[in-house]
């Protein structure tokens, strides 16, 4: 690296976190602009039309809705640096103690089932690629796609009905929502297989078909060319290969199993951020809203940056490749 | 029509015939039972009557789902037409607008991408608020950032090829070159991509129905019906699957049809890649082959080769593309793969290879020295400074300036010369007693080509390895090695010094091959000098020799029966006195002559 003075590692950082920055902006302004781009009264609309005006009138100098854009803009900027998200319209409690209190469930959620897709994934397509390469095995090969195809195309959250009439009251092995609050690992069982198979699956054939990829490649016959054993040229040598396509896949379906989250909650009566999200909607509970989305978003963004850092180290070339 | 019948065809017909029937029939068939309420079977599991069940008003839910198909199905389209439209409109306008105004655009579309569909939907869903027709245009809208970088992905593909060029610089305008010669040119993969697309779309309708931020009661569709089952889920599993089982097969039938779609515009093939298990070679002090044989099914590209290399020995093997020579080496090496298949005697001491390739050869993740290092750890096993030590010195042995500095870096860093040497380096970790070089200068330029060739000499002399150069280029052989093997349609017809080759060689071949080498006294005004006819097919079981077809010299006796390798020479009728070519004159004038071109590839 010492040939390049430019720094091209602290120069692609860089370029990232700008990206990063510029995402955050656009979301931000994006969550504000949402409650101005609600045609008519947004707050008549979350009150009801029986409500008197004089209500509507208060609710709105109270949420600030009278004061010139460029003043609301600059005080929802203020507020989110201070941790102030505002109040919810309809319990009055701060959006940010909502958050907090209900983050932790969804956090967990995708935490695990995440860990659960990298570790079948990559391992299963590696297996399926180091077997079937060349044409071998085509039996298996056939069995694999077509399983992993017909899994990676099922939504979560129809999966998620189905596991529950199987596992749950077919089968009454395991529970569905928790009413006690206890939120044992029991409970994990069901959200996590529903949120995290469909991912695995897409993953591990993309895995499969990057591996065939490194495998035939002129680097892996030159492994093999130093007798290396199996171990080492699968690890050492085809895996960091196959991490940067799987690690940019990875990073899409992070943000997809976040998304994700937000059905299997409410398919489940997990009480994350999904659920909350959609009560919201549904409440016009606009500020409430507007926080659920600023987290969902911010992770998202927050994954992503993660996932860019990690490509630079595993593969040195991704920091000098693109503009 | 063919593709019609391949496996996906029949399943695209299914999928398209299936979506039509619930599209078109479904309302017109079950409307009457899906409004029909018995409230003598409320809430009731599957029976003859209701193969689903019933809801919670006694409607039979098997009907509902067949009827909201149209409603479902018709959103999930006008989303998709939202998705493509405005996609096309945001992707296709950094090729209208000026490069700074498009450079803005595609970076707005690269920040907007990040952000997963269901969440944009999401937020949209709050202001456009909730029903069916504003939650279309929700999910249409979500979807218009990933079109709109497809699109402006394939124009940007389309705007640097010939015809693209040619009309810009005939002055065509910046619409009309979108609308005339860009679009046409990327709808194919735009389709395929808008079907699968639809099916993404439904599956977002469904959630956001099933959210109960969708179509509102009393329109009902399948994300709807989803949430009422769920609800009734303990009293009928069935009312909460069969919407879902409708979902699932929906979603397939596009993702079929636009399988298929991809199919038809791309003519993709399976690509079947040979691979798999090898023969090993053994320890032993010199290379000897005996027998060796490589087959792939009927084709037999290496027929019964037998040579064998003496300690420090330098042997090239000679001839055209196909003519086994690549093989035979890895063959040699190990590294034939299923469904080759290697029989015969290979013994040999430790091998090393390097390949053509060095831009591809070297692993791309790993540093230079980690490449060499290990296999003195695998093999020497030595520790991981010591190891690493070994290989600087390695680097250092080829001659790479700042080794230390070199071993720190990745391939890409490397110059291809510098790459090449440091394969050769890592040949030497394991102290091979043959070298096997495969076309080892055919990817680097001409200066850099004799620096390896010297480097190998050299590493051969100071380490005593045998070296095997593999080569289509004549010229190449004869600056490194000592002794030729000449190899054609799988087999050895000629195994002389490289004196005896510029002296004038025995059999016809080696002599064609010689002829159509040019020099620098070759007349250019004629055509350059190449052997009539072509190579048989390795699949071609023919019994004589295989050159007879082109041999000047053959008789019945060459097409009926393959002579013995006797003196060196495979050939009923070799060439006894030694006629100097002019090749050859040129090659006794200066070997470094005998270059250019090679032969036959």
């Amino acid at each position: 690296m010492a040939v390049h003075p430019r720094h091209p590692w602290a120069a692609y950082l860089g370029r990232r976190f700008l990206r990063f920055l510029l995402s955050l902006a656009l979301l931000i302004t994006a969550t504000f602009a949402m409650v101005h781009l609600i045609p008519g009264d947004p707050v008549r609309a979350a009150l009801g039309i029986t409500a008197s005006p004089e209500l509507v009138a208060a609710r709105t100098h109270e949420l600030g809705l009278d004061l010139p854009l460029w003043e609301q803009y600059a005080r929802y900027l203020g507020g989110l640096f201070t941790g102030d998200l505002g109040e919810s319209m309809g319990s009055g409690l701060p959006v940010a103690q909502t958050i907090a209190d209900r983050l932790p469930y969804t956090a967990l959620l995708a935490l695990v089932a995440f860990v659960v897709v990298m570790i079948t994934a990559i391992p299963v397509g590696m297996a399926m690629a180091a077997w079937t390469r060349g044409g071998r095995r085509r039996g298996a090969e056939l069995l694999f796609t077509g399983v992993s195809g017909l899994l990676a195309v099922v939504p979560e959250f129809l999966l998620a009905v189905a596991l529950i009439v199987v596992f749950a009251i077919t089968l009454e092995m395991l529970p569905v929502a928790d009413v006690t609050g206890e939120m044992g690992p029991r409970f994990y069982v069901l959200p996590t297989l529903a949120l995290a198979v469909g991912p695995a699956a897409a993953l591990g054939r993309i895995v499969r078909v990057e591996a065939l990829g490194v495998l035939s490649s002129d680097y892996m016959r030159t492994a093999r060319a130093k007798r290396l054993p199996a171990r080492l040229i699968h690890l050492r040598h085809a895996l960091p290969n196959l991490l940067t396509g799987a690690l940019t896949i990875g990073g899409l379906l992070i943000s997809g199993l976040i998304a994700g989250s937000v059905l299997v909650e409410n398919v489940f009566a997990w009480p994350g951020l999904g659920s909350a999200l959609v009560d919201a909607i549904k409440a016009k509970d606009y500020p409430v809203v507007q926080g659920v989305v600023l987290v969902y978003g911010g992770a998202v963004l927050l994954v992503n940056l993660a996932v860019d850092v990690a490509l630079g180290r595993l593969d040195p070339r991704s920091t000098i490749r693109e503009d | 029509m063919r593709r019609l019948r391949s496996p996906l065809g029949v399943a695209a017909v299914v999928s398209l015939a299936f979506l039509l029937f619930a599209v078109v029939l479904g309302p017109v068939i079950w409307a009457g039972d899906a409004v029909r309420t018995d409230t003598l079977a409320l809430t009731q599991g599957p029976s003859a009557a209701h193969p689903m069940g019933t809801d919670g008003l006694g409607r039979d839910v098997l009907a509902r789902v067949m009827v909201a198909a149209r409603s479902t199905i018709g959103l999930a389209l006008l989303a998709t037409a939202v998705a493509v439209a405005g996609g096309l409109l945001l992707g296709g306008l950094p090729a209208v607008l000026g490069r700074r105004a498009g450079r803005l655009v595609n970076g707005f579309i690269g920040l907007v991408v990040a952000f997963p569909g269901l969440l944009i939907a999401l937020v949209l869903a709050v202001v456009l608020g909730t029903g069916g027709r504003s939650a279309a245009l929700a999910i249409g809208l979500a979807s218009v950032p990933a079109f709109a970088r497809l699109t402006q992905t394939l124009a940007a593909s389309v705007a640097g090829r010939d015809f693209v060029a040619a009309a810009r610089v005939l002055g065509v305008g910046r619409v009309r070159m979108l609308v005339r010669h860009i679009l046409p040119n990327i709808g194919e993969p735009l389709i395929v991509q808008a079907t699968l697309g639809a099916g993404g779309a439904l599956l977002a309708f469904a959630a956001l129905s099933f959210l109960g931020l969708g179509v509102q009661a009393p329109d009902y569709d399948w994300g709807l019906l989803l949430n009422e089952g769920l609800n009734r889920v303990y009293l009928n599993p069935a009312a909460a699957l069969a919407p879902g089982i409708a979902v699932v097969l929906a979603g397939l039938a596009f993702n079929v049809l636009g399988e298929f779609a991809a199919q038809v515009f791309g003519g993709r093939a399976a690509v079947a890649r040979p691979s798999g298990r090898s023969a090993r070679p053994v320890p032993g002090d010199a290379l000897t082959v005996t027998g060796l044989r490589v087959s792939y099914g009927d084709a037999v590209p290496v027929k019964d080769v037998s040579f064998t290399v003496a300690p420090g020995e330098r042997v090239g093997i000679v001839g055209e593309s196909g003519s086994g020579k690549s093989l035979t080496a890895l063959a040699v090496s190990g590294l034939v793969e299923p469904p080759g298949v290697v029989s015969g005697s290979i013994a040999s001491g430790e091998t090393a290879m390097v390949f053509q390739d060095p831009m591809t050869s070297l692993n791309p993740a790993l540093r230079v020295g980690t490449q060499l290092a290990e296999v003195a750890r695998v093999h020497g096993r030595l520790a991981r400074r010591a190891a690493w030590e070994r290989a600087v010195t390695r680097l250092d042995d080829v001659h790479i300036a700042a080794a230390a500095r070199v071993a720190a870096q990745y391939p890409h860093e490397l110059s291809g010369g510098m790459r090449q040497r440091a394969m050769i380096a890592m040949g030497l970790m394991g102290g091979p007693r043959v070298i096997i070089a495969d076309e080892p200068t055919t990817a680097l330029d001409v200066t850099v080509q004799k620096q390896i060739l010297d480097l190998l000499r050299e590493v051969s002399s100071t380490t005593g390895a045998a070296i095997l150069l593999i080569s289509h280029d004549l010229a190449v052989v004869a600056q490194l090695c000592s002794r030729v093997l000449v190899m054609y349609a799988g087999v050895i017809v000629e195994d002389l010094t490289v004196e005896r080759l510029l002296a004038g060689p025995a059999h016809p071949y080696t002599r064609a091959l010689l002829a159509s080498v040019p020099d620098m006294a070759a007349d250019r005004s004629l055509p350059l000098a190449t052997i009539p006819g072509r190579m048989p097919s390795p699949a071609d079981p023919a019994a004589g020799c295989p050159f007879a077809p082109r041999c000047e010299r053959a008789d019945e006796h060459c097409r009926e029966e393959l002579p013995a390798l006797e003196a060196g020479v495979r050939c009923w009728h070799p060439v006894d006195r030694p006629v100097a070519s002019d090749a050859v004159r040129a090659g006794e004038s200066g070997r470094d002559d005998l270059r250019v071109n090679g032969v036959g590839s």
